[in-house]
Parts: C-alpha cells; sequence; structure tokens
C-alpha cells in the first residue's frame, strides 16, 4: 500500500494496463504534453511516446467516434474528454454507437472502449462548466458507468474498466483528485464492477451516495453519531451500471430508512431511480419514505453563495436523517 | 443536367476482363431486383419500419467495393442494401433481416438501416447521418497501429457534409494519416432538400480544404468509379493516408418509402434513366464481344433465382425467440 492522491492513482492504473496490454492507447484533449487538465496523464507522453498518447482537436464527437472506431478494430482506447460537460458534444456517438452496437450487430461487433471525464461543481465554474451526469449515462442500456470516490478504488476499477469488452463510462469528481488514500501497489488490482462498498455499519438509516456525493455521507454520519447518537450506515455504489442494488436493500431492511445523496440535479435523476427500487424491494421494512438530497432544480450559479446553497450538503443530509425520526 | 456523357464503349480500357465484367453485370442486376422485390414486400407488409432503396445508385457500391480486397472493412450509411450485397453478404440473409428474422444478419435487431457482417468486414450500416465517419478514422487508426494491410471504405452521401462530425472526420483522418477512402454518393438531395441550397461550395472542396486529395467521378458508371476506386485503394494503402471520391449519382425512388417526392421532376428522373449504369455496362460489355443474349439471360435467371430465393428463405426463417431479448446488450465475461 502506498499513500497516493486519486489524480496519481488513476495514472498509475493507466500506465499499468498499458504496459499490460500494448493495444491500450491514450486520446483527448491536452492529455499528451500539457499532461492532461486535471493531470490524470502527466508524463505519459514521455513514457509510452506518441504512438499511444495522442493530443486530439478539440472535436469531440469526433474523437470518441474515433475511439469507437478504434475499438471495433480491436484495439482498447481511452479517450479523455477533459470533463462531463462536454460530453453533451459526443453524445450521439456514446448512446447510438457505443452503447447499441453489440446489441444491434447480434452481438458481432463490441466496443471495449474506456471514456473518462471529470464531473461534478462546487469549484465556482458556473452552469455550463459543473455538471454531474453519472445518472444520464447510467440511464442507456449497454453501458457501464463507474464513479470512483477514493484512489484505491479508482485505480481498482479503472484498471478493471480496461478488462472490460464493451464501453465504460469513467467519471472523476473533480473535487476527489487530491484526495488522499492508501492504494494496493500490486498490478493485479481490480475492483470488481457492480460491487458496493459498505464504508461503515450502521444500525439506524442507509446513506447511499456515489462519487463525490460519498463524503457528504461520511461526514454526515460523523455528525450524526457524534450529535445526535444515530448510528449510519454508508454505502458507496462504485458503479451504477451494473448497479449493486442488493446490498442497499440489504441495508435498508436492517436499518429501515434510506437516504440517497447525489450532485445531480433531483428531477428525474438517478436517486429516483435508486429510491424506486428501494421501494419495490423493500416497501415493508421502510419506516419513513426514502429521502433525496440533490442538487436543487437550477443551473448551477457562479456566486459562491448561491453556487454553496444549490449543491447537497452534509448538513442536508443530517437534515433529511432527522426529519424521519 | 450535365453534359451527355460519351458512350462507355468508347473510353479507355479499363483492362478489366469478361469475367470480372460479367460480376459487376450481375451485381448491379442483383441490387436493382433486390430493391424492387423490397419494395414489392414492404408495400405487402412484410418489411416494415424505414426503407430506402438504392435503386439508380448501384454503379456505386459495385464500383468502389470491388476494388476492395477480403481484409479491408466498410462502413456505410443507411441506404446499405447495395453495399452489403455487392460486399457478398447472403441475399437470404440480408432479405431475412428485412423481414426482421433470426437468420437475418444482425439477428432481426437492426433491419434495413443496420446491416452487419464481420465475416465479410461489413461493419454496419449506420443511421445516424455521419456517425460513421469518425468511427472509419477509428478503424483506420487501429489499422494503422497494428501494422495491418486493411484500409477502410467509408460510404456517406451528400446529406452527410453539413454534420460537424464530417468536418472533424476528415481533419482526424488526414492529421493521422488513417487508410480511409471516404465515398461520398453524392445523389443531390438530402431527403428532399437539393444539394445547391444546402451546400456553399462543392464537396471535393471540402475534402481539398483539408489536403486530401478529392476526386469526382460519374458515378453512374461503374467502369469509372472503379477505376477511381482502385486509385484510392492503393493510394491509401501505401500508407499515404485518407483519399476521397466523389460520385455523382441518382437514386430513382424516393427517399424512403413514405416520400411524397414533391420536391423533384418526373423528367428529371427520366433523364437519369437514360444514363441507367446497368444499361450503359451492357453496352460496353457488347461492343466488346463480351455479352451476348444467351449470356445476358443466364445472368437474369441467375438475378431471378437468387431474389425469389431470398424471399423464400426469409419466409421460412423464425422469428427472434423473446427469450433473446436481452441477449448482447454487453459482452460478458471481462477478460485478463
Amino acid at each position: 500500500m502506498v499513500e497516493m492522491r486519486m489524480r496519481d492513482a488513476l495514472r498509475e492504473a493507466l500506465r499499468e494496463e498499458m504496459i499490460r496490454n500494448p493495444n491500450v492507447f491514450l486520446m483527448g484533449e491536452d492529455i499528451g504534453a500539457y499532461g492532461g487538465s486535471y493531470a490524470v496523464t502527466k508524463g505519459l507522453l514521455e513514457e509510452f511516446g506518441e504512438h499511444r498518447v495522442r493530443d486530439t482537436p478539440i472535436a469531440e464527437s469526433g474523437i470518441i467516434g474515433a475511439g469507437i472506431g478504434a475499438a471495433m478494430g480491436g484495439l482498447h482506447p481511452m479517450v479523455e474528454l477533459m470533463t462531463i460537460n462536454f460530453s453533451f458534444l459526443a453524445l450521439d456517438q456514446i448512446v447510438n454507437s457505443a452503447a447499441k452496437l453489440h446489441h444491434m450487430s447480434n452481438g458481432q461487433i463490441n466496443v471495449p472502449l474506456v471514456i473518462r471525464m471529470a464531473s461534478g461543481g462546487g469549484s465556482q465554474l458556473a452552469a455550463t462548466h459543473s455538471h454531474s451526469l453519472e445518472g444520464l449515462y447510467a440511464h442507456f442500456p449497454g453501458l457501464k458507468v463507474v464513479c470512483p470516490s477514493n484512489p484505491a478504488d479508482a485505480k481498482g476499477l479503472l484498471k478493471r474498466a480496461f478488462r472490460d469488452q464493451n464501453t465504460v463510462i469513467f467519471i472523476e469528481h473533480t473535487a476527489n483528485y487530491a484526495l488522499r488514500g492508501e492504494v494496493p501497489g500490486d498490478v493485479d488490482y481490480l475492483v470488481e464492477f457492480g460491487k458496493a462498498n459498505v464504508l461503515r455499519e450502521g444500525t439506524d438509516v442507509t446513506i447511499v451516495g456515489y462519487s463525490g456525493s460519498v463524503h457528504q455521507g461520511t461526514r454526515a454520519a460523523d455528525m450524526l453519531a457524534a450529535q445526535e447518537e444515530i448510528s449510519a450506515e454508508v454505502i458507496d455504489l462504485r458503479t451504477l451500471r451494473p448497479l449493486d442494488i442488493d446490498t442497499v436493500v440489504e441495508s435498508v431492511k436492517k436499518t429501515n430508512r434510506a437516504v440517497i445523496v447525489e450532485d445531480d440535479w433531483r428531477f428525474g435523476g438517478f436517486a429516483g431511480e435508486l429510491s424506486a427500487q428501494i421501494m419495490e424491494r423493500a416497501f415493508d421494512w421502510l419506516d419513513a419514505p426514502v429521502a433525496r438530497v440533490c442538487s436543487k432544480d437550477v443551473p448551477l450559479p457562479y456566486n459562491r453563495n448561491l453556487e454553496f446553497a444549490t449543491l447537497p450538503s452534509e448538513e442536508d443530509v443530517v437534515d433529511a436523517v432527522l426529519a424521519m425520526f | 443536367m450535365k453534359a451527355e456523357p460519351k458512350v462507355a464503349g468508347e473510353r479507355r480500357s479499363h483492362g478489366l476482363g469478361s469475367e470480372q465484367l460479367g460480376l459487376f453485370l450481375y451485381q448491379m442486376m442483383l441490387i436493382r431486383r433486390f430493391e424492387e422485390k423490397t419494395g414489392e414486400m414492404y408495400t405487402k407488409g412484410k418489411v416494415r419500419g424505414f426503407l430506402h432503396l438504392y435503386t439508380g445508385q448501384e454503379a456505386c457500391a459495385v464500383g468502389v467495393v470491388n476494388a476492395l480486397t477480403e481484409q479491408d472493412k466498410i462502413v456505410t450509411h443507411y441506404r446499405d442494401h447495395g453495399h452489403a450485397l455487392a460486399r457478398g453478404l447472403d441475399p437470404n440473409r440480408v432479405m431475412a433481416e428485412l423481414f426482421g428474422k433470426a437468420a437475418g444478419v444482425s439477428g432481426g435487431r437492426g433491419g434495413s438501416m443496420h446491416l452487419y457482417d464481420v465475416t465479410k468486414g461489413f461493419l454496419g450500416g449506420y443511421a445516424i447521418v455521419t456517425a460513421h465517419l469518425p468511427l472509419a478514422v477509428g478503424l483506420g487508426l487501429a489499422a494503422e497501429y497494428k501494422k495491418e494491410d486493411s484500409i477502410v471504405l467509408c460510404i456517406f452521401g451528400d446529406g452527410s457534409v453539413g454534420e460537424g462530425e464530417f468536418h472533424e472526420a476528415l481533419n482526424l483522418s488526414v492529421l493521422w494519416k488513417t487508410p480511409v477512402v471516404f465515398f461520398c454518393e453524392n445523389n443531390l438531395y438530402g431527403m428532399g432538400v437539393p444539394l445547391k441550397e444546402s451546400l456553399s461550395t462543392d464537396i471535393p472542396k471540402l475534402a481539398a480544404a483539408y489536403n486530401m486529395p478529392a476526386v469526382s467521378v460519374d458515378g453512374m458508371d461503374v467502369l469509372a468509379v472503379h477505376e477511381a476506386s482502385l486509385k484510392a485503394v492503393q493510394h491509401c494503402r501505401g500508407g499515404k493516408g485518407p483519399y476521397f471520391i466523389e460520385a455523382m449519382t441518382y437514386r430513382y425512388r424516393g427517399h424512403s418509402m413514405s416520400d411524397p417526392e414533391l420536391y423533384r421532376l418526373k423528367d428529371e428522373i427520366e433523364q437519369y434513366r437514360k444514363r441507367d449504369a446497368i444499361e450503359r455496362l451492357k453496352a460496353y460489355m457488347i461492343e466488346a464481344g463480351q455479352l451476348d443474349e444467351e449470356k445476358m439471360a443466364s445472368i437474369a435467371e441467375r438475378v431471378e433465382q437468387t431474389v425469389s430465393a431470398a424471399v423464400e428463405f426469409a419466409e421460412a426463417s423464425p422469428q427472434p425467440g423473446i427469450d433473446t431479448l436481452y441477449d448482447h446488450l454487453t459482452k460478458e465475461p471481462a477478460d485478463g
């Protein structure tokens, strides 16, 4: 185990997978000499050369499409889209080509592609640069959606993404890049998809989050334990597709209460899906309606106070829990 | 209308033998008859969904696809039956796909616009205009990356050139020197909008602007298309990067089966029918002493039998089972 930041853990995963599999190569905007907007690919151009670390024009649809084609041609590309906000420009390729080709071709074609992008608000980047679209991508059958919350998972999940035979949407919260944690150095270290992580056990309420929102959940659990003597179980979903609903339901059957935390908008978001599944499978165990703590339904404002008021906080989670007792 | 082209037989020798000319004629006639029959099957309700017939454009598919070798890859647009047949996909299984049957080339999951046969390097019809152009670049990149000898043929219509992805793909392809033949079937209309109303320049100039060699050929002349295609393929295989061909062609039928064709005059269609690619090849072959009535009758009979057999096969093929609904959603397990 070595302590490192999440961005370094991601880089280590890329390095190890590039060494393991010569068909893994990287492309994206400013991933070469610049080292990536969030410094994830720093040094990889020098180590692997231009053939395997390709800077691209600013052409999201074109480069995702080229990634899909390269994957169809037998390679295992990673395309970095800089941020999830720009992925709208590539949405057709992701949804109509990457997600559907395997099914539409009756299993003849598959698209082993890793699409990495940074997501989340909280940095005063205003409405166009602060999206959390994990739930949007989880909506499409055929895609896998991965959203790590810590350095160890980031490494293990990203390495696992390069073992998948399908397109993996790999989403990294910008607030997590500098997060430090212990990371296994083993080159065979993988974190399986569809296995949620029970970060702490509790008896009174289940708090479910992923990516950045896991941390609001754990801080809220700390506050509830210290101030209210409420024991919260905290679950990190790790992947939204496949979704480990069993772990969530099992927990809710024990605690009888569930709060879902996510940075995305509340209306039509993933929390709504999760809430419905909990109610479908654990209705008789619930002592209160499932609560959702999400972003307010507005484009995220630039102003610090307004931004803070829009995004979910640990205090919001605590309030939601207290309203259940 | 452009000036009446020279009669095919007057032109230079193409160096093609009787066998290859016979194949071209057979394939063009097969596509023509297959499409007529498909239209008939649509009116009978056997073929559903959106159906875009290739009638009139046969010289494009036959001319360009036959310039490829076995290891090459093809991605194309949704008017894809002609390309599939020219590539040698089993007509039985293509028709079965149009019928939505289990034995179809896409197992009944794709339909007319989404034909695939990986064993033939036929990697799909793409129904979102221009979506496959970046894919072609990626396929070319993979070939180059793995030092394979294969090239990619990317077929699209004139309607593609207004899309941003067209420009993104051409630019990337030149930057990365990917072996892609960009083959534009310019049938003059993007659905019902004439190209001259939707494009402010000429198509080959767009390719030239990205420093890609580009030519325009008579797409109603299979020999001209083939000759240009051989040159393009040779260019790509030689590691010189992509090549662009605009083939001037015309579809005799509407954009799709629901097209009322209010945007063009019957006379225009008749003018193009006078330049029909099949008739021109026949004339060329007769003049060259490579086609007589007996051979013609034998080709026509083979076409008729193949198309009839395709319909019979499609009719007899079972429906895909409901229990297969979730098949091929993702490919499992993970490897490594």
